[in-house]
């Protein structure tokens, strides 16, 4: 049941197949206004031990993604369409208890707030225990207890931390506790939400490599989510930019940061603060983001856009494949 | 000529006495001076418990140090008598980081900007009030009639953000201290926001301090930087010498674990100095707080605390490694600062000239939809 499921593999084949594919994915939350389409028809996929950054904006939808690959939306919020196959299962049309039990086994999330996410009153090694537990696998206590171990040495942490409570832990080893926790049944894909955003610099940087290092050893596919474009360049192989509920460009993480083709891409880019010169440019993105309960027609950053052409207002772009592995939902790269 | 505000051999201690176990020094023997003449913009940098939150605490009046005192104009601040504390209130503003917790939900966003004007008297008439407002607002990029009639939860935090600065320069403060003001908003909108901060430091002479634990917004915006760590100042000076040639282990360790939007280039965290030295014994509580993450550790980092060694003109390190170069005193410590060595305002960058042309922009294209926060 636990049996790590890539091991075996040739890193060739490893590398063709997809162990994620989510399309034209549709996530809506129903309020008493309408409907706000946090997550517009987004379709991306994920080759097995890919590392895979989604950034935004707040609001952008990049979190409501996350929630939604774990089928963890709640009311008012509903997946109203779309797939997603992970390892060839539709967990879209899973009955709740299939869910349950592809959750940490298959997939699993590393939180925002590690600090939230752990039990305040159980010890570490009881959280082990409950994941498992809800797993169905019963390993003698013994047993257990040096597996406990062996998780925590490989996010870099004591065994003893097995007996503390989460309170006797500082921010940065909890988030690794909680990594700790998330790769406990050997998952094929990783969500990481914005792992760092509540860490200092040094501990961000342990963190992520922590997390670098134990996806490597289980050739899992991480995706990370968060708005840090530093920790997208420094992290991961391929990067999707999502506005207003869209993902309007998928690139390499070296193409992105070279050569970035959507007009919001080419801002987010632009806007970069840097260490080689003070007389970088000081500058944001002019406007706001749109609301998503009456998202503007055609595509959605034509408000905002320094580019914007006559049919950006009516025309919604179509995400396409305009160069090799780079894809762009623009009007400017379309054939006329 | 006394300085706008200094800080003496502070020293802010939590907890109870010498044996309580959870005595906590926040800062340690700190000195610093903002000048009232040369406008200037200096950033404190930290991690999460190096004091730089304590330090704007203190130098607001919002708590007293242990040891040592906050002056303004030369007085006490604890002992201002009324007048004088007016007009402290009046000189020295404050941006906090939660642009959401700082409004009241259930008043209009005039109502933060009119308390001010009342308070101080600033307009006697409806007109002249809404003049004031309208002046601070534009001042700072946002178009008074979008936000003004409106509640707090209509608008973004960036443009509550935003409002903030125009509250504080309503006031024509001459200190404004801002305590990780962006570090709440969306990376698209810190640029903005920081940039209406620096154009009130060019514009209207207002001094700035600006606190943070990102040295990469630092670097942009401020000429002077601080960093400190677990209470102590590690290192100080010229941001540009500082943050691209750091000095101190600890700066250095802070530089390469900054994960820059490029690639290319290496994220070495703590690969960049290496593995700590090792355990050396501590005895008493004067010793190198960073002694214990330290590849270069020596018995003496143990034995007293370094001093400020002077290694270039305009910077100075608290590190053994430099003991070749002279000390400097802490409570001259400012000394050394750009902004204290040079006549008048600091030199144009094409940083305003850029955010000029972004605030044209961002006026025009503001009447988008507000968004909807998630």
């Amino acid at each position: 049941m636990v049996e790590e499921t890539l091991s075996a593999e040739e890193p060739k084949a490893a590398e063709l197949k997809e162990t994620l594919k989510v399309e034209d994915l549709h996530v809506y939350f129903h309020t008493a206004a309408g409907a706000v389409k946090a997550v517009n028809g987004v379709s991306f996929s994920l080759k097995s031990g890919e590392r895979f950054g989604l950034v935004g904006e707040s609001g952008s939808g990049k979190s409501t993604i996350a929630l939604s690959l774990l089928r963890l939306i709640k009311p008012p919020g509903k997946i109203e369409g779309g797939h997603v196959f992970l390892n060839g299962t539709d967990l879209v049309t899973l009955t709740e208890e299939q869910m349950r039990r592809k959750r940490l086994d298959e997939i699993a999330l590393v939180a925002q707030g590690a600090m939230n996410s752990l039990n305040p009153v159980r010890r570490i090694r009881d959280q082990f225990i409950l994941a498992y537990k809800d797993h169905d696998i019963d390993v003698k206590r013994s047993g257990l207890e040096e597996r406990i171990g062996d998780l925590l040495t490989r996010v870099g942490l004591n065994r003893e931390v097995a007996n503390m409570f989460p309170h006797e832990l500082s921010g940065g080893m909890k988030q690794r506790v909680c990594i700790a926790l998330a790769i406990s049944l050997s998952p094929s894909v990783i969500i990481a939400d914005e792992p760092t955003s509540a860490l200092d610099v040094v501990v961000q940087w342990q963190v992520m490599d922590t997390l670098r290092s134990v996806q490597e050893d289980l050739g899992a596919s991480v995706i990370l989510i968060g708005h840090d474009m530093g920790l997208m360049a420094q992290f991961v192989d391929r990067l999707g930019v999502m506005y207003a509920g869209k993902l309007v460009e998928i690139a390499t993480v070296r193409d992105m940061f070279g050569d970035p083709l959507h007009p919001y891409g080419q801002m987010l880019i632009a806007s970069l603060p840097s260490l080689e010169s003070r007389k970088a440019r000081l500058e944001g993105i002019p406007g706001i983001t749109p609301s998503l309960l009456n998202p503007p027609s055609g595509c959605p950053f034509h408000t905002r856009c320094p580019k914007v052409m006559d049919h950006c207002s009516s025309v919604t772009p179509i995400l396409q494949e305009v160069r090799p592995d780079h894809w762009v939902a623009c009007h400017l790269y379309e054939e006329a | 000529m006394p300085a706008l505000i200094e800080a003496k051999n502070v020293t802010k201690i939590f907890g109870g006495g010498l044996l309580d176990k959870s005595r906590t020094v926040a800062l340690k023997d700190f000195s610093f001076q903002i000048d009232s003449e040369n406008p200037s913009v200096t950033s404190i940098v930290g991690e999460s418990g190096s004091g730089k939150t304590t330090l704007a605490r203190m130098l607001l009046g919002l708590a007293a140090p242990t040891e040592g005192e906050v002056l303004y104009n030369g007085k006490n601040l604890e002992k201002l008598s009324g007048s004088d504390r007016r007009q402290f209130l009046r000189d020295v503003q404050v941006i906090f980081q939660d642009p959401f917790e700082v409004y009241n939900p259930f008043y209009r966003i005039d109502h933060v900007l009119e308390t001010p004007i009342k308070n101080f008297r600033l307009a006697d008439t409806e007109k002249g009030r809404r003049d004031l407002m309208i002046e601070s607002l534009e001042a700072v990029g946002i178009r008074p009639e979008e936000i003004l009639g409106r509640f707090p939860h209509e608008l973004s935090g960036g443009q509550r953000q935003r409002i903030m600065v125009a509250r504080a320069l309503l006031l024509r403060p001459k200190l404004i201290i801002a305590d990780e003001p962006v570090s709440m908003v969306d990376a698209s909108l810190r640029a903005t926001i920081l940039g209406s901060l620096l154009r009130l430091n060019r514009e209207f002479g207002i001094s700035l301090i600006y606190i943070t634990h990102d040295l990469t917004t630092a670097f942009q915006v401020s000429e002077d930087i601080m960093v400190l760590y677990r209470g102590s100042l590690a290192e100080a000076g010229d941001v540009d010498q500082v943050v691209r040639h750091p000095e101190h282990p600890y700066t250095r360790l802070l530089v390469g674990s900054i994960p820059l939007p490029d690639p290319d280039l290496p994220w070495e965290g703590e690969r960049a100095i290496g593995r700590p030295a090792g355990e050396l014994g501590v005895q008493g509580d004067e010793y190198c707080q960073f002694h214990d993450r330290c590849p270069y550790a020596m018995p003496m980092c143990v034995q007293t605390h370094p001093p400020l060694f002077h290694t270039h003109p305009n910077r100075v390190t608290s590190c053994y490694l430099y003991r070749e170069s002279p000390e400097l005193p802490m409570p001259q410590m400012t000394s050394i600062f750009k902004s204290s060595n040079r006549e008048g305002p600091p030199e144009e960058t094409e940083q305003l000239d850029a955010l000029d042309a972004e605030l044209e922009v961002s006026q025009e294209n503001s009447s988008t939809p507000t968004s909807a926060d998630d």
